[in-house]
């Protein structure tokens, strides 16, 4: 019998904001263990929540993005239960009321070669919900330290439906929902400090069945290709069982990327009741359509979209464009300069930018933003190579200096002393009538019609113009001597 | 008011008029209340702690701001004693629990920092039951406080530390909070006037919470016009409080003399049945025709839900409480057992150890309501019928004003007497509960003693940020009775 995979997946996403979900402190990662903590996050007795409004424009706008439903009253309820990462030992969550209801998220499946575009397909979502991130537990030898800083951290919960089939499927999946989060400035989804995690459900069931089969739940998958490694093991670890002639139990399993095994951490009897009810501490805050209108006003083109845009206005290859996208900064950079740099240059402009500048800004340890480098200064060191008055080897000189110091390309070449030389137009003529004589072979196959043979005669006018003639007028030079041949 | 009444049973109007001409400085008073306390309080056992330095460098502060002409008004240099679950910065937070016995409070609750700003000088914290679930202050961990009115008596509860500090002349004023009749229930015990404001008109932040919705910080005062006083200090909105409302405040205070009856009071049929002492009926009735006596129309109205107050209370307020409670862990702070193999048993211990049966019996019950599969029987179908309780009372004000109620079915028991009788102990809160679940203002003040020279109190239930109309007509009836200038003699 031959079975398919079913997939849902459940990521949790944390959201980008200056402070905690439900008071004043400040969010972030990477500081002095508990110092992003007040009373409220370390649940002292008599502390109460407050919404954090910047936390619900923000699950709000990923909604719009994803094209849920956005529903009219934000409701919150507590889910209970112990663990010593909880200060209340309930979480402040949603249960039967999320803010955001159904939506789609588009997937594109790898394609049959590098630089093809491969299959796109649509993944339905069953809701969004808001809830606060847990703290940190740190286990040592005989003993384990909590760290608070991340409690209270405004967290969304992304669900699908059980829609996916392969890990090839969940790792696109999860690819297009960072992407977009990045797009809307929601979250930097960086899956090592954990502003992206998921957990899979996954069952199997015979190719034709409706039915679901037996669901586990994976857990940990704490990279994004651990997800892709952890699902396809949990495949093939339930098709083994089926084939064996064993069952499958509804458990959940941690899945350890380094050995790539998993192993059961509950069953379905020890599941939690997590005893869910209205939090009375906080009161339902009502979502009107003026509110939806301004946050719509804020989302930006989806990053599939702008990709169909760019292939289809600058005529760019799809590989450039899979580079660009997935960065929203960069892609808008390329979309400034290409508009600078002029029709045609499009390809160009992704040229520089897809192997010089991510070269030089891997090289310097620098985001996009942070570097010197500009739009102007890119599309004007273009302009300077297409008008001749810059070599192409001196040009890439030219932007390292640019992408350092930020200078103009003009004022770099001024300095640098790059410029192809301003060449007098009778030396430059004996020059290039001593080549054409010295060369009669390459005069007759250009004559009968080898365009490729005028080639043959620019080395010998370079040589003798130590390599700063103007490669333009050198070329319309030897045209029209070569016409009068 | 006799101008004999010693000091220290003095109220905020007399003591703020002699401290603002200089009879008297605030560190004088505060160290007559600390000399009367220290007299008093191993009979009362009113407190669970007291900072008698601490209270006097706040006394010396006001006269300083005083002397520098920037005294904060009537509540400046005046005692004031806070019920052990309100925050106050550095001083000891226990809600008369084991489990936070070493609890040290970091930050203030919003009502603390509102009697500072007004000046008042902060002293002490006072005695209730275990994290406010009680009607006598038996559940305190630390030992039952005493009724100054006969020491052999509860003063109430859960504020009943609250209501004896006070009556006992240990304190000025004092807040206490009320879930189920907290305030109310321990003022009528000790013949004190007790407000519990509408829900969300004071803050709670900072109020250890035991259930979020129906709990409310609220006054413990001589006389109607020092609950007007308090209640101006402390009422408003905060924004680190949620479910606190955004109105306007009137001058409570200036208001009593403004707002006159006659009034159209409803007196619920359902209030006056079996159960009811007949001495504090005969003293409700009284007040009831003194009230006619002034012109006010007397209707007899039906909360006809009144039946399941009750059991609607135990549900709601044990599945908030037992989920307030969680946090109660012995992780980052408090109770901590000292034999725990793992981690499961950290949590089991350090809560065995910690709870008092009270607790205990509360947080299983509330923990099963909300277990899934009796969720719907239980929470939901009570949160319906809190629903039709609020809706009763909302039907009653089409026709009336305010209502009349006693306060207690019953004046001060013996302590010990009902400890043994949960069930028996939860019937003290039987005229109290429905307005907590309605949300109402409510407050109690004195209408008369029994036989035995035990305090009764009589119920007014307001309308919804109501407050100083229902301080008005506390106030006519105050006025023409006097009961508040009789004291205990200890």
């Amino acid at each position: 019998m031959n079975y398919e995979a079913v997939i849902g997946l459940e990521v949790h996403v944390q959201i980008k904001t200056q402070s905690k979900v439900f008071t004043r402190v400040g969010a972030g990662f990477g500081h002095e263990p508990n110092t992003l903590t007040d009373p409220v996050v370390l649940a002292l007795p008599g502390t109460l929540p407050v919404m954090n409004k910047a936390a619900l424009d923000a699950i709000i706008k990923a909604g719009l993005l994803l094209g849920c439903d956005i529903a009219p009253i934000c409701k919150w309820d507590r889910k209970q239960y112990f663990y010593p990462d909880s200060p209340k030992n309930y979480q402040i969550s949603q249960y039967d009321q999320p803010i955001c209801i159904g939506g789609l998220v588009e997937i594109e499946l790898p394609g049959a070669a590098r630089n093809v575009m491969g299959e796109h397909k649509k993944i339905p979502l069953t809701r969004i919900h808001l809830e606060e991130d847990v703290g940190k537990l740190n286990h040592h030898a005989t003993d384990s330290l909590v760290d608070y800083n991340r409690a209270g951290t405004p967290l969304m919960e992304i669900v699908s439906e059980p829609a996916m089939h392969t890990a090839e499927e969940a790792f696109a999946y999860l690819t297009s929902i960072r992407n977009t989060m990045i797009y809307g400035g929601i979250s930097d989804c960086d899956m090592e400090k954990g502003q992206l995690r998921c957990d899979a459900n996954i069952s199997i069931r015979p190719i034709g069945e409706k039915k679901l089969g037996t669901k586990v739940e994976l857990k940990n998958l704490n990279s994004i290709s651990y997800v892709r490694d952890g699902i396809a093991h949990e495949i093939k670890r339930q098709l083994a069982v089926v084939a064996t002639g064993g069952t499958l139990i509804q458990e959940t399993r941690d899945y350890d990327g380094v050995a790539g095994t998993s192993q059961s951490l509950r069953s379905k009897e020890m599941a939690h009741d997590y005893r869910y009810f209205p939090d009375p501490d906080l009161m339902p805050v009502h979502v009107d359509d003026a509110w939806k209108a301004e946050l719509q006003g804020t989302c930006p083109e989806l990053p599939f979209d702008k990709q169909r845009r760019f292939i289809a206005d600058y005529q760019i290859p799809y590989t450039i464009t899979s580079v660009l996208i997935p960065d929203r900064e960069l892609s808008d950079f390329f979309e400034a300069t290409a508009q600078l740099a002029g029709t045609g240059r499009a390809q160009v402009v992704g040229n520089w930018i897809t192997n010089d500048l991510l070269r030089e800004l891997g090289a310097a340890k620098l985001s996009l933003s942070a570097s010197k480098i500009s739009p102007a200064n890119l599309a004007a060191l273009i302009q300077q190579v297409d008008a001749g008055t810059l070599l192409n080897a001196a040009a890439k000189e030219v932007f390292a200096t640019m992408f350092a110091t930020g200078d103009t390309p003009a004022a770099i070449i001024t300095r640098l002393g790059l410029a192809a030389a301003p060449t007098d137009a009778g030396e430059l003529e004996s020059w290039c009538r001593d080549s054409i004589a010295a060369n009669s072979k390459a005069l007759a196959e250009f004559k009968s019609g080898k365009e490729s043979a005028i080639n043959a005669f620019k080395g010998p006018i370079m040589k003798a113009a130590k390599g700063k003639a103007n490669p333009k007028l050198v070329d319309e030079t030897l045209r029209r001597l070569l016409a009068e041949a | 008011m006799l101008m004999s009444a010693p000091l220290h049973f003095q109220t905020i109007a007399e003591l703020s008029a002699k401290l603002s001409v200089g009879q008297l400085s605030a560190v004088e008073l505060t160290q007559a209340m600390i000399a009367r306390t220290k007299a008093v309080e191993p009979r009362v056992h009113a407190f669970n702690s007291f900072d008698e330095a601490d209270a006097l460098a706040q006394a010396a502060a006001s006269d300083a701001r005083r002397r520098a002409g920037q005294s904060a008004g009537a509540l400046e240099g005046i005692p004031v004693g806070l019920k052990d679950v309100i925050a106050v910065a550095g001083q000891p937070l226990t809600a008369s629990s084991r489990m936070l016995a070493n609890f040290v409070s970091p930050y203030d609750a919003t009502v603390t920092q509102k009697l500072q700003s007004a000046g008042a000088v902060l002293h002490g914290r006072l005695n209730c039951d275990e994290f406010a679930m009680g009607s006598s202050t038996e559940n305190s961990a630390f030992g039952p406080s005493s009724n100054p009115w006969d020491l052999t008596r509860t003063p109430g509860g859960s504020s009943g530390g609250s209501a004896a500090a006070l009556a006992a002349g240990s304190a000025v004023a004092t807040l206490g909070s009320d879930t189920g009749g907290s305030i109310r229930q321990p003022a009528a015990l000790c013949g004190l006037v007790g407000l519990k404001p509408t829900y969300g008109l004071i803050s709670r932040y900072g109020l250890i919470a035991y259930a979020s919705s129906l709990d409310q910080i609220g006054p413990f005062a001589r006389t109607v016009e020092d609950a007007a006083i308090m209640l101006g200090a402390i009422a408003g909105h905060d924004p680190r409080d949620s479910t606190s409302f955004k109105t306007s405040l009137p001058d409570y205070r200036a208001e009593l003399k403004t707002r006159r009856g006659p009034w159209k009071l409803g007196i619920p049929k359902e209030y006056f049945g079996a159960g009811l002492d007949p001495e504090v009926g005969a003293a409700v009735e009284k007040a009831i025709s003194f009230y006619r006596s002034q012109g006010c129309e007397i209707r007899e109205i039906s909360l006809p839900h009144t039946q399941y107050c009750l059991d609607t209370y135990y549900i709601i307020a044990t599945a908030e409480a037992s989920s307030n409670l969680a946090r109660y862990d012995g992780i980052r702070y408090g109770h901590r057992t000292s034999s725990a193999k793992d981690l499961l048993d950290v949590y089991q211990k350090s809560r065995a150890e910690g709870f008092g049966d009270e607790v205990k019996r509360r947080i299983i019950l509330g923990t099963y309501v909300l277990s899934s599969g009796y969720y719907d029987a239980y929470y939901l179908r009570a949160q319906k019928v809190r629903t039709l309780i609020r809706q009763d009372f909302l039907n009653a004000y089409r026709e009336v004003d305010a209502l009349i109620t006693p306060t207690s079915p019953i004046p001060a028991f013996k302590l010990g007497e009902k400890s043994a009788d949960p069930l028996a102990m939860y019937l003290c809160d039987i005229y109290t509960i429905g307005v907590n679940l309605a949300g109402l203002p409510a407050l109690s003040l004195p209408c008369g003693f029994t036989q035995s020279g035990l305090p009764i109190g009589l119920q007014l239930i307001g309308q919804p940020f109501r407050e100083a109309d229902l301080l008005a007509t506390a106030h006519a009836y105050e006025q023409a009775h006097g009961w508040n200038t009789q004291f205990p003699s200890l």
